[in-house]
């Protein structure tokens, strides 16, 4: 099982990404749940997004603890959140962010594999609003491969509609520009 | 098995309502309820359910103006949510007594004070003994089948009676997860027309919901237990023929792992999943734990309760409302009374979780697996534990 969370505020898409996430590993025949952190829901406030991938039956509705993955989408979060709170030495750190490398890390105190999207820069690019939702995704199904690319960009157009085009574009100029480092090797 | 899709509980429960054919709809939004008739105003504005949507001001209305419409014969479905609910209360005793088969979901949610809207039994367990058939879903799937099934217990002859399908408010109703929907000639064969015994017709007037003077009344309320205590065998033939449509079975009483189990645990909705994992977590460590989940609870299936328990020498119950004043919260009280007249009565041990949505894990579960196991091996039993409550 693939356990993910999602940082984000809200209206910027965390949980759009759970979900799209969610309903394109069951639309590939996995079991999957997605959530948000529930509550009132106000734009702009630190929200947190859930999600689980599995090959067999998900038998637990607690919150993700000990995630295997990470993504941060406005980053911002990083100084006022501990992002990597519980996440697995051998997990992931997707963040989307304009910065180096050495500044992520430093900031982040992650050592171990990480991916980098300028993921503002491209939701502006596309999407005309920095809302990257869709980015983050894309940089990770490069990074990972847990869901299948093509399923994903059906989910994308059976959710977005009309802006399904824009969407799609960033979609994947986040899998193709993403920059993904190993970092330190555990075990 | 069909192709499940990834969808949102609460919708998946729409679509199923919308996917009976009911005709009347009247509800009023709250949380956690709210996406349930979001969604269904979503098929009759674009012309998808030819239904009655009433909008009201209140959930007092909104029940009331749902009696009105299933007494002229519409089937009628309405959600709601914790203080909602309890807003109904007065209503909801009149409808069973008037034997309107409305059916309606509800998210379960803690009740205010402190203000919260997050998931408890506190809404439910105060609604105990309304007189309605009553069934708990523990995931979305379940959320999406069990409303026909309610639709079909409620309107058969034998039972007129009104159904609530309870589900836990965010942790299943706000939940994406994989769902397997039916295709409308599933439904359509499920479940007939609404065919009522009685009903407003201005061509043949006649009252419904008249005053019960002392020389009726009593007899009223009793004839009014009767019916509901003697629905068990119509929710079998509704969850039989289920089976047969669909192929999923459902039991009044379902277990996990109970067969060659030394300690037994009442759980009841979703944290039952999460119960689960825990089972097979000590499963692996070699410990004999299983479950006991009831899905139906009015009426209460006191023999298939008694059946899945067996001869366990423990039980844990874990009750999710509090029932101030007294030692013994809501679902201990009733295991306690159905053990009373047992002759070999299991130590009972008393476990509160997830009030107000607090997070219930894993290892929160297989601590109460665990404490079981240790009254098993004489560890006295004590006082309820309020899991995971901060002294």
């Amino acid at each position: 099982m693939l356990e993910f969370r999602f940082h984000g505020r809200g209206g910027q898409g965390s949980v759009t990404s759970a979900e799209l996430l969610a309903v394109t590993a069951i639309s590939d025949n996995k079991f999957a749940q997605a959530f948000p952190s529930f509550g009132p829901e106000r734009r702009g406030a630190p929200v947190q997004a859930f999600a689980r991938i599995s090959d067999t039956p998900i038998r637990n509705r607690s919150k993700v603890y000990r995630p295997n993955v990470v993504l941060v989408l406005d980053y911002s979060l990083v100084s006022m959140v501990n992002v990597t709170s519980g996440l697995a030495e051998d997990g992931l750190l997707v963040v989307s962010t304009a910065n180096s490398e050495e500044q992520v890390r430093r900031e982040t105190k992650w050592n171990g594999r990480l991916a980098m999207v300028d993921g503002i820069r491209i939701a502006m690019t596309h999407i005309k609003r920095p809302i990257n939702n869709t980015v983050m995704l894309g940089s990770l199904i490069k990074a990972t491969g847990c869901v299948n690319m093509n399923q994903m960009e059906e989910a994308v157009k059976e959710r977005f509609g009309k802006i399904a085009a824009v969407n799609l574009n960033a979609l994947k100029e986040a899998f193709e520009t993403v920059t993904i480092s190993e970092g330190v090797k555990h075990g | 098995m069909g192709k499940r899709k990834g969808v949102e509980s609460s919708i998946a429960l729409a679509d199923s309502a919308a996917m009976c054919r009911i005709e009347a709809i009247s509800a009023y939004p709250i949380t956690p309820q709210t996406h349930i008739v979001e969604h269904l105003s979503e098929w009759v504005n674009d012309g998808h359910l030819d239904a009655e949507f009433v909008p009201v001001e209140s959930e007092h209305s909104a029940i009331s103006a749902a009696m009105g419409m299933s007494a002229v014969g519409a089937r009628t479905f309405t959600a709601t949510s914790s203080q909602g609910l309890a807003l109904m209360h007065e209503i909801l005793f009149i409808v069973p007594a008037m034997r309107l088969p409305i059916v309606m979901a509800v998210a379960n949610r803690s009740l205010s004070g402190p203000i919260s809207i997050w998931n408890d039994h506190s809404d439910i367990m105060a609604e105990r003994d309304i007189g309605w058939v009553q069934i708990f879903a523990e995931n979305g799937q379940e959320c999406f089948d069990l409303i026909p099934a309610c639709f079909r217990i409620s309107e058969d002859k034998r039972v007129h009676l009104p159904s609530i399908l309870n589900f836990d408010g965010f942790v299943v109703s706000h939940m994406i997860e994989p769902i397997e929907y039916w295709t409308q000639e599933q439904f359509d064969a499920y479940l007939p027309p609404f065919d009522p015994q009685i009903k407003l017709d201005v061509r043949k007037p006649s009252a419904m919901g008249v005053v019960g003077i002392p020389e009726i009344y009593y007899e009223a309320r009793r004839m009014q237990q009767e019916v509901l205590m003697q629905s068990k065998p119509v929710v079998l033939e509704a969850f039989a023929e289920l089976e047969k449509t669909v192929g999923r079975k459902y039991n009044l009483v379902e277990t996990y792992k109970a067969d060659d189990a030394d300690v037994l645990l009442f759980i009841v909705g979703s944290l039952a999943e999460t119960a689960m994992t825990a089972v097979d977590n000590l499963r692996a460590q070699g410990k004999k734990v299983g479950l006991v989940r009831p899905r139906l609870w009015r009426p209460f299936p006191t023999q298939e309760l008694l059946a899945a328990f067996g001869n366990v020498p423990v039980v844990g119950v874990c009750d999710r409302a509090m029932a101030f004043g007294m030692e013994h919260h809501p679902m201990a009280q009733e295991i306690r009374t159905l053990f009373y007249d047992a002759p070999n009565r299991p130590q009972i041990c008393e476990f509160m979780i997830g009030l107000g949505g607090r997070d219930v894990t894993i290892g929160d579960m297989e601590n109460i697996l665990n404490r079981l196991l240790d009254v098993k091996n004489g560890a006295p039993v004590g006082p309820v534990d309020y899991v995971g409550v901060r002294k």
